[in-house]
């Protein structure tokens, strides 16, 4: 229904705190530093600094901020927006957590009631075959870090930035960026809210609202929307380390399981089965405390065989017999699905636009081989604050903000971490023997850098060149299907290819709304083809839709219409943001836009 | 003229409820938490009405604990002019009940005076549908509950008021002063602008206390269990009008 309203009592109940004791920047400023103006026949509001995206990257960017002005007896409107109905909403991550930016940025968090409550109690690495686990020797070191859920910690984060002064709003999707006549970056607009599905205005029509800053920092996470336009504007994976990015999509749940099973800090990896040797990816067991037990599967999506489905290969992951014995008499709690960077270190972006700059997984600072990737995005916010500070007190350049990225221990240990993914391009043996080549013979110092193979959408064999892949029928206790995983109510639906018939499972006396997913329902599909006739005259036919397959939420479904031919049904509704879509489409032909705030998954514990 | 509308803040509609390990209650420790949908739609009619002139004034009312103030920020944030907040910390085994919150509404009317109170016809947490009678009734207004339509007529100090009713559509005329609840199909809820929540902020929020308003909050119902629905089982397919006899008889028990 009505999320935005939901979120804005959120964020106005929080934002209180914000409201206080603001020095007065120009003469005649609100209290809470934002002046009013009708330009465009759009309301504008300004601030200093403009953060899209309340992950942990954009809070920690903002809490730097203010931490600094207060220091230097300064002041800086800074405003966080979140397309999340609250903050948190749209995290989700595994997550061992390393606390060494937050060590930097808030070094009392241990007083402060933190949500980071479970040490690292052990390490395992299993390699899986169909029905066994042979424990390898672990390659992570995870002493020192925590198991934590990335949402709640930025729920936290978010608090802590209000006590600070920074002005979060959840709710609210930027959708457009804001240019002056020089080119220059000078914020973000939130989309306009309130149009039906067929374009035109409904009764709850507002338009959106221009969010002016003089700095704009795009805090995203990976793939953020109008950070991939500006990378594409500027150029800027040629101006940085200069290879594409990768990615891969991580399926998530979270179990509550028998007491006698749970051990809380326990942290096991996996790889092999249920994945192919041509298929990079691994899973994960995190025992969290509450009974709770994180459990995901990650796929590269550089994957070949477009039948493959990362989301049954997930259900089949946790029939395995080691990992099964677990789950049995616990109860799956919540469920969500997000893509993350793998490119690393030569993947880097050079993260300064003019007007602005890129933080977090929108540029790509998460390190493959440790599977980390929250505490580099949270230093580079924390960079990216001071090169903001120095340039808005002291006139210098965001160009700093890139310097400093290259001093700091973020270049450092994405470099050492360089060559393990790229490894696997490979196979996965050659895989396995360089990365062990890396970690105890070149130690990090390898004379080489090895390069990534193609783009994730450009892997994709034609489905001619393999079978499609049957997948065991959820059990509805340990295993499935998805719209169990969603919601409730489902369509049962038969899809006919020409070669193959698919069946949608539907299960309609289960109540689980596990991933809290929803969108307005009358508003214009967010899931845009660039050219309509795509799916059904190449997707359909050379790769048998296979966006119908990594979708985690099943958004896109080929049905025969009345005349029986094949059409794609986009069921926007479901998204929940993740998107693989974006980065998988063969021709990307999807393009990812940004739906009204308030919308998506409801992650909580993620 | 002066509208008051009570609002309640329970479990996101969207999402999924589970029961406490211990089965004292819901979860809702990390649980997302808004304004009940039935209560937008009533903030929603109480703006419009003021909007076309029939009010001067919108004043949202909630009972709970301090987390409540979002609610009353989001009421603000759509519209509302001031809001009042009666602190009560929930205790799960002894939660508020209608009656009660009733009694604290009616405490509440009579100090502010309004000439109309808008409620959603039920809360989706409990589904109890019986704050709005309950008021109306010690108050001793008149009542007009699953409202679809409401016109206010100013100069004769009247509502009428379409009610959804099982029969079709039934339309009543009320004297102010008067209760009224709210059905889903009476509006469709504005959303808040950034502006507006912005503007929220300064409003005033006045916050009482039960025993300030003289209301005995003491509930004579105890919740002793709270469970989940037992998992429905497979159904069974009968050969014969005798077999179903005998299962309805012997393991039914039902005859």
């Amino acid at each position: 229904m009505h999320r935005a309203i939901r979120a804005a009592a959120a964020a106005a109940g929080r934002g209180l705190s914000s409201a206080r004791g603001a020095s007065p920047r120009s003469p005649g400023a609100p209290a809470w530093g934002a002046i009013r103006w009708l330009c465009s026949g759009r309301e504008a509001l300004s601030y200093d600094v403009v953060i899209v995206g309340a992950g942990p990257a954009g809070l920690a960017a903002a809490i730097r901020l203010k931490q600094l002005c207060r220091a230097a007896d300064a002041d800086l409107s800074v405003c966080v927006l979140e397309k999340g109905s609250e903050v948190g909403a749209h995290v989700l991550s595994g997550n061992v957590f390393e606390p060494r930016a937050l060590d930097e940025l808030i070094p009392k968090w241990r007083q402060e009631d933190a949500p980071i409550r479970v040490p690292v109690s052990s390490d395992k690495f299993w390699l899986l075959t169909k029905n066994q686990a042979w424990t390898l020797p672990s390659p992570f070191d995870n002493k020192g870090n925590y198991v934590i859920s990335l949402s709640q910690l930025v729920r936290w984060m978010a608090t802590k930035a209000e006590e600070l002064g920074v002005e979060v709003y959840p709710g609210f999707a930027a959708s457009e960026i804001l240019y002056d006549e020089n080119q220059i970056v000078t914020g973000v607009a939130t989309n306009d809210v309130g149009i039906a599905k067929d374009g035109t205005k409904r009764e709850t029509f507002q338009p959106g609202v221009e969010l002016r800053g003089r700095i704009t920092l795009l805090a995203e996470g990976c793939r953020g929307s109008l950070s991939e336009k500006i990378i594409r504007n500027h150029k800027l994976r040629e101006r940085g380390q200069g290879q594409h990015q990768t990615y891969a999509i991580g399926i998530k749940e979270i179990w509550e399981i028998e007491e006698g099973k749970h051990e809380p800090g326990s942290v096991i990896h996996t790889v092999g089965w249920p994945l192919d040797t041509k298929t990079y990816g691994g899973s994960f067991l995190y025992h969290l405390d509450d009974r709770q037990l994180a459990i995901g599967l990650v796929v590269a999506l550089n994957y070949r065989n477009p039948f493959l489905s990362p989301y049954d290969e997930f259900q089949k992951f946790k029939q395995h017999p080691a990992v099964r014995k677990l789950l049995e008499g616990g109860t799956a709690v919540q469920y969500g699905a997000r893509t993350l960077n793998e490119g690393g270190f030569q993947s880097i972006p050079y993260p300064v636009f003019p007007g602005g700059a890129i933080i977090g997984c929108s540029a790509g600072f998460l390190n493959v081989p440790k599977i980390k990737g929250t505490h580099t995005a949270m230093k580079s916010g924390m960079l990216a604050a001071e090169a903001t500070f120095q340039a808005l007190i002291e006139g210098s350049s965001m160009e700093l903000y890139w310097e400093n990225i290259k001093k700091s221990w973020i270049w450092e240990e994405l470099r050492t971490a360089r060559n393990y993914r790229p490894a696997f391009e490979y196979g996965f043996v050659p895989g396995m023997a360089l990365s062990a080549l890396e970690r105890y013979v070149f130690k990090g110092k390898s004379p080489y850098t090895l390069k990534h193979g193609k783009p994730d959408h450009e892997a994709t064999d034609a489905a001619n060149r393999h079978t499609p892949i049957q997948y065991p029928k959820p059990d509805g206790q340990i295993t499935f299907d998805v719209p169990t995983s969603l919601y409730s109510y489902f369509k049962v639906e038969v899809m006919c290819l020409p070669n193959n018939i698919f069946i949608l499972y539907s299960n309609p006396s289960f109540l689980w709304y596990r991933s809290n997913t929803n969108h307005e329902h009358d508003q214009p599909p967010h899931l845009r083809l660039r050219d309509p006739t795509v799916p059904e005259r190449i997707n359909l036919p050379v790769y048998a839709g296979p966006e119908s397959r990594y979708c985690p939420a099943r958004v896109y479904e080929y049905v025969t219409d009345e005349k029986g031919d094949p059409k794609l049904h986009i069921n926007a509704q479901n998204c929940l943001h993740c998107k693989a879509c974006d980065i998988k489409d063969p021709k990307q032909n999807i393009e990812w836009t940004v739906p009204e705030g308030g919308g998506g998954p409801g992650y909580t514990v993620m | 003229m002066k509208i008051l509308v009570a609002v309640k803040r329970v479990v996101d509609y969207a999402v999924k409820v589970r029961v406490k390990p211990d089965r004292t209650g819901v979860e809702t420790a990390n649980v997302k938490m808004s304004m009940n949908p039935f209560c937008e739609i009533a903030v929603e009619e109480a703006l419009r009405l003021r909007e076309a002139g029939a009010a001067a004034e919108v004043v949202a009312a909630t009972i709970g604990p301090a987390q409540s103030a979002d609610t009353l920020r989001t009421a603000l944030a759509m519209g509302a002019d001031r809001a009042v907040h009666v602190l009560h910390d929930p205790d799960p085994a002894r939660p508020l009940l209608p009656l009660v919150v009733a009694k604290i509404l009616r405490a509440v009317a009579l100090q502010e005076k309004p000439g109309l109170v808008i409620l959603g016809k039920q809360a989706i947490d409990d589904d109890c549908n019986q704050t709005g009678q309950m008021l109306a009734g010690l108050l001793q207004w008149p009542q007009g509950t699953f409202a679809s339509k409401v016109l206010l007529d100013k100069e004769k100090q009247k509502a009428t008021v379409e009610r959804e009713v099982d029969g079709g559509i039934e339309t009543i005329c009320l004297k102010l002063p008067a209760v009224i609840t709210t059905d889903l199909r009476l509006n469709q809820p504005r959303y808040a602008t950034l502006p507006n929540i912005m503007k929220a902020k300064s409003k005033v929020i006045k916050k009482v206390t039960p025993e300030d308003l003289n209301v005995d909050i003491r509930s004579d119902m105890e919740v002793t269990e709270v469970n989940e629905q037992p998992k429905r089982k497979a159904g069974v397919i009968l050969s014969s009008v005798d077999e179903l006899l005998d299962k309805l008889k012997n393991e039914a028990r039902v005859l």
